[in-house]
């Protein structure tokens, strides 16, 4: 068997008092869609923040390809081929959406230094392209500061795909999006899996949504990988019913 | 032995004021996040009312005491006006703005307090029952001093009390750390923000009242405060009321011994000691690293868009009119003379200075407060050229922005590490650094002392401090008044036409990125501090051009080019012409130079000019360039300014 895109090990972070992730160790192959799932607070984006490197983890290893990647900057491991998404959008405000592509496909050439030819007219039909992929082709000239934050969600995937990515982390990538939108943006991101073979990890609420879509399941509850396993024998796990849907469940009521 | 202790009390009581004022100003930051410049005015309408109220009520030991409390509480108030009628009404402006309008109350503070109290300082009344010494290890100590000592300990006590123990206190701490949650808890931040500027007024004023035995009362104190102020707060910990006291006493201390050990440096050994803390601690002694989203929410900037048939007519027309100028000079010199040709060549060099400031303030979203080092750094190092290898002016244009280009590259590897006010505070210290090196005339200090060292005779003077360095004379072809106008003109242009064009590059696009979203940006690849360590060298490059032609109009160079009023001017110049415009500067800086110029002559300009600045910033907010987006500006056919001026 060929090298994992994702290879993590004994991964581990506290705040203060609070342990965030403990011990979370998986692995994620070329072509698969694996879901993380749990309930608020379980420590989904705090791992995601350790993979991208956004945070430092106390303790584990994150190898990319076979590759040690841990506790390395965030610009370093996106050069690697890791492209991601944000649970709470961070995109380019006093920019187009066109730009905002445009801005992720300069800096895949390493033109971020250039300073004489406008950076408007770079690599125009490329990001129209990449714009037109998540449907959003229409509304390149629109200023990101305007738009509605599914359409934000849709503009984050697409320049999280500039870079051509070998491992794609989505967070929460269809919050704020009606239930129809949801179930195409997830079938966009399985296309893109199958088409290109790259691995996608994701973080996501709504289970309609996770079970139609994804390979693998891994639930996480308190910062401890609890089950992990095809969907079918993660839903039926009795411990993962009780803690996570339960925890749901009340949240609901709640 | 006795000798030492003294100085370790006198340094202690003369921290007293210090701390009062500061303290003050840590906790309106803390809440508003408003970088309140009238805090040293307050602290000299403090000495000023506390004057007039102790001879008013006599000199009772209790009418003493009250009538401090008094002037405390009267400079609490016009903190609060100050908040009400003017702070309130920009909240929603765009970072830092708030920092003019309080600059336009400086100044007309201090031409309100000539007017009410003359000119002449003010010896402070004695506090009575304390105005005897004390002997300590054979050595005397003013009672009062103890007085002072005591003082900082108490407020510091108590202002724990009055945040730990009270449900107001409470909520101040809380917002502090994050105002949207108080925003959530639905507590009325109006009223927060008022009580808030209302207890660090009050401090100010009893910092100044309290230090009338010692001190009295001068026109130049408010000046001579805020810096000190400020670096306690920021090497305190911006907010922090703890930090703000030991900083207050590391300052303290450090001025008194200072002054007995290096007799010269006591200007710079404060900006000294900041520098080090904030490279080795980035938020000072005590602070914490500032929470994202912190702060007023202000509206994104506008996509930046090639200029529009409107802005290139006007454009056109602005060129077409300097072109031309000279021109009618010739023609008719009785009504556009020579001081016309020379106030347009003053307007132009600080519209490329203030475009420099832009460029990293606005694209790059950091704010410095010391800019004027690079100005100065590039009219010293042209005229320093000239005066040690008699360089043609050709040459020394070309080493102006290079000198201060190395020199931005220098400060800048420290400084953009740091981010928002401690980045500011950083450049700031810097800057005064760089303005007493030139000031003491360091450089002949190294060299006398490499002389003996090696046998030499070294030179006796090089940058001859206030002396300053005379004789930088353009070229015989650029010597005529229109010729060197010309040449202002054509640089400046080239130099505005270049900044704009790398804006508008991937370079500019990628800092203006970084400003946005830094999490987005390092999540695309981009290093942003080597962007912003760039960007800030181009800045000091352009900066430094503007400092070639201002040395070889003046024909001389002084350490006044470096000083902080200097780097004040220029940020004024971009904050009140419009950060978010790439006109916004130009306008700014011609608008400012020319009041200025007009207000110069009157008596009470400062009055005028605070007034002006004032009156500007509650009609337009966004900046004279939002002038289209009033309804007034809408009439003239101006247009919606900010989206079309970019
Ligand atoms: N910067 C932080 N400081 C302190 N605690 C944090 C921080 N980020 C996350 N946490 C805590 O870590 C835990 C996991 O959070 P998070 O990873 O955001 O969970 P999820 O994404 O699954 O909702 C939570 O208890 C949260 O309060
Ligand atoms: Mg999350």
């Amino acid at each position: 068997m060929s090298t994992p895109i994702l290879e993590v090990s004994n991964l581990s972070k506290a705040y203060g008092g609070v342990q965030a992730v403990q011990d979370v160790s998986f692995v994620l192959n070329a072509g698969e869609l694996l879901a993380l799932i749990g309930p608020n607070g379980a420590g989904k984006t705090t791992c995601f923040n350790m993979l991208m490197g956004q945070i430092k983890p106390d303790s584990g290893v994150i190898r990319l390809k076979g590759n040690d990647i841990t506790g390395r900057p965030p610009q370093r491991i996106w050069r690697m081929g890791v492209g991601r998404t944000f649970q709470i959008t961070a995109t380019f405000t006093s920019m187009t959406v066109r730009e905002n592509v445009q801005m992720a496909l300069i800096n895949h050439q390493h033109a971020s230094r250039r300073w004489w030819k406008p950076a408007a007219a770079t690599d125009v039909a490329h990001a129209d392209a990449l714009l037109g992929r998540v449907g959003m082709a229409e509304q390149g000239d629109r200023a990101c500061s305007v738009l509605a934050y599914g359409d934000l969600k849709r503009v984050e995937l697409a320049v999280a795909l500039a870079n051509d990515p070998d491992l794609l982390l989505m967070d929460e990538p269809t919050a704020g999006m009606a239930p129809k939108e949801r179930i195409e943006l997830m079938q966009l991101a399985a296309d893109i899996v199958s088409e290109r073979g790259i691995g996608v990890l994701f973080t996501e609420h709504d289970m309609d949504v996770v079970f139609a879509h994804a390979h693998r399941i891994m639930v996480l509850n308190r910062g401890c990988l609890l089950a992990e396993g095809a969907p079918k024998s993660v839903r039926a796990n009795a411990q993962v019913r009780e803690i996570y849907l339960g925890s749901t469940v009340r949240a609901e009521v709640e | 032995m006795g000798d030492f202790i003294v100085t370790l009390l006198t340094g202690l009581s003369s921290a007293a004021a210090l701390f009062l004022v500061a303290s003050g100003l840590s906790i309106i930051f803390g809440v508003t996040r408003i970088v309140n410049f009238a805090h040293g005015s307050f602290y000299m309408l403090g000495s000023y009312i506390g004057v007039t109220m102790v001879t008013a009520l006599g000199s009772g030991g209790i009418a003493y005491w009250l009538a401090l409390l008094i002037a405390a509480v009267a400079v609490g108030v016009i903190g609060v006006a100050m908040e009400v009628l003017l702070l309130r009404r920009v909240y929603q402006a765009p970072e830092l703005f708030q920092l003019i309008a309080t600059f336009g109350v400086i100044l007309v503070i201090q031409d309100v307090t000539l007017w009410i109290w003359g000119p002449e300082d003010i010896v402070g009344p004695r506090a009575p029952g304390l105005s005897g010494a004390v002997t300590i290890f054979g050595e005397k100590l003013p009672e009062y001093d103890l007085v002072l000592i005591a003082v900082s300990p108490v407020v510091l006590i108590g202002l724990w009390l009055l945040f730990n123990r009270t449900r107001w206190g409470t909520l101040v701490r809380a917002a502090t750390l994050d105002r949207q949650m108080v925003a959530a808890l639905g507590v009325n931040q109006r009223w927060l923000f008022t009580g808030v500027l209302f207890l660090g007024s009050a401090l100010a004023g009893l910092g100044g009242a309290i230090q009338l035995p010692k001190g009295g009362a001068d026109l130049l104190m408010d000046f001579n405060i805020i810096a000190a102020a400020f670096v306690v707060v920021v090497v305190g910990g911006m907010g922090s009321i703890g930090g703000a006291f030991l900083a207050a006493m590391l300052i303290g201390l450090l001025q008194t011994f200072g002054i007995q050990i290096f007799p010269n440096s006591t200007l710079i050994l404060m900006f000294l000691v900041m520098a080090v803390v904030l490279i080795f601690r980035p938020w000072g002694l005590l602070g914490k690293p500032e929470s994202p989203g912190h702060g007023p929410v202000e509206a994104p900037e506008a996509p930046l868009r090639p200029a529009n048939r409107k802005l290139r007519i006007i454009g056109s027309g602005v060129l077409a009119f300097l072109l031309m100028l000279p021109v009618a000079h010739l023609l008719l010199p009785s009504i556009i003379g020579d001081f016309t040709l020379v106030l347009v060549v003053e307007i132009m060099i600080y519209v490329l200075f203030a475009a420099a400031l832009h460029f990293i303030m606005g694209p790059g979203g950091l704010v410095s407060f010391g800019h004027a080092a690079f100005f100065g750094g590039g009219a010293y190092a042209a005229a320093l050229m000239v005066k040690f290898t008699d360089a043609p002016m050709e040459i020394a244009f070309w080493v102006a922005p290079i000198g201060a280009a190395l020199l931005a590259i220098l400060f800048g590897w420290f400084c953009v590490r740091l981010t928002g006010v401690y980045f500011a505070m950083l450049t700031l210290a810097f800057a005064q650094i760089a303005w007493a090196i030139m000031f003491q005339d360091a450089p002949a200090s190294v060299a006398k002392a490499l002389g003996e060292w090696f046998g030499w005779t070294a030179v006796e003077q090089i940058t001859a401090g206030d002396d300053g360095i005379l004789g930088i004379w353009p070229a015989e072809w650029a010597s005529s008044r229109v010729t060197y106008y010309y040449l202002t003109v054509g640089l400046v242009v080239a130099g505005l036409l270049v900044l704009r064009r790398i804006l508008f590059a991937p370079f500019g696009y990628t800092l203006r990125a970084g400003r946005d979203s830094p999490l987005r940006a390092a999540a695309i690849g981009i290093d942003l501090k080597q962007h912003q360590w760039i960007a800030f060298t181009i800045s000091g490059a352009f900066a430094g051009l503007a400092g070639a032609l201002f040395v070889y109009s003046k024909g001389s160079v002084f350490p006044t080019s470096m000083e902080i009023a200097r780097s004040f001017d220029a940020l004024l110049m971009v904050l009140l012409g419009g950060v978010h415009s790439l006109v916004g500067p130009i306008v700014g800086a011609a608008t400012f130079t020319w009041l200025n110029d007009i207000f110069n002559e009157l008596s009470y300009w400062r009055f005028l000019l605070g007034a002006t600045i004032i009156a500007l910033v509650l009609l337009l907010p966004n900046g004279l360039v939002s002038l289209g987006d009033t309804s007034v500006g809408r009439r003239l056919g101006l247009g919606p300014g900010r989206e079309a001026l970019a």
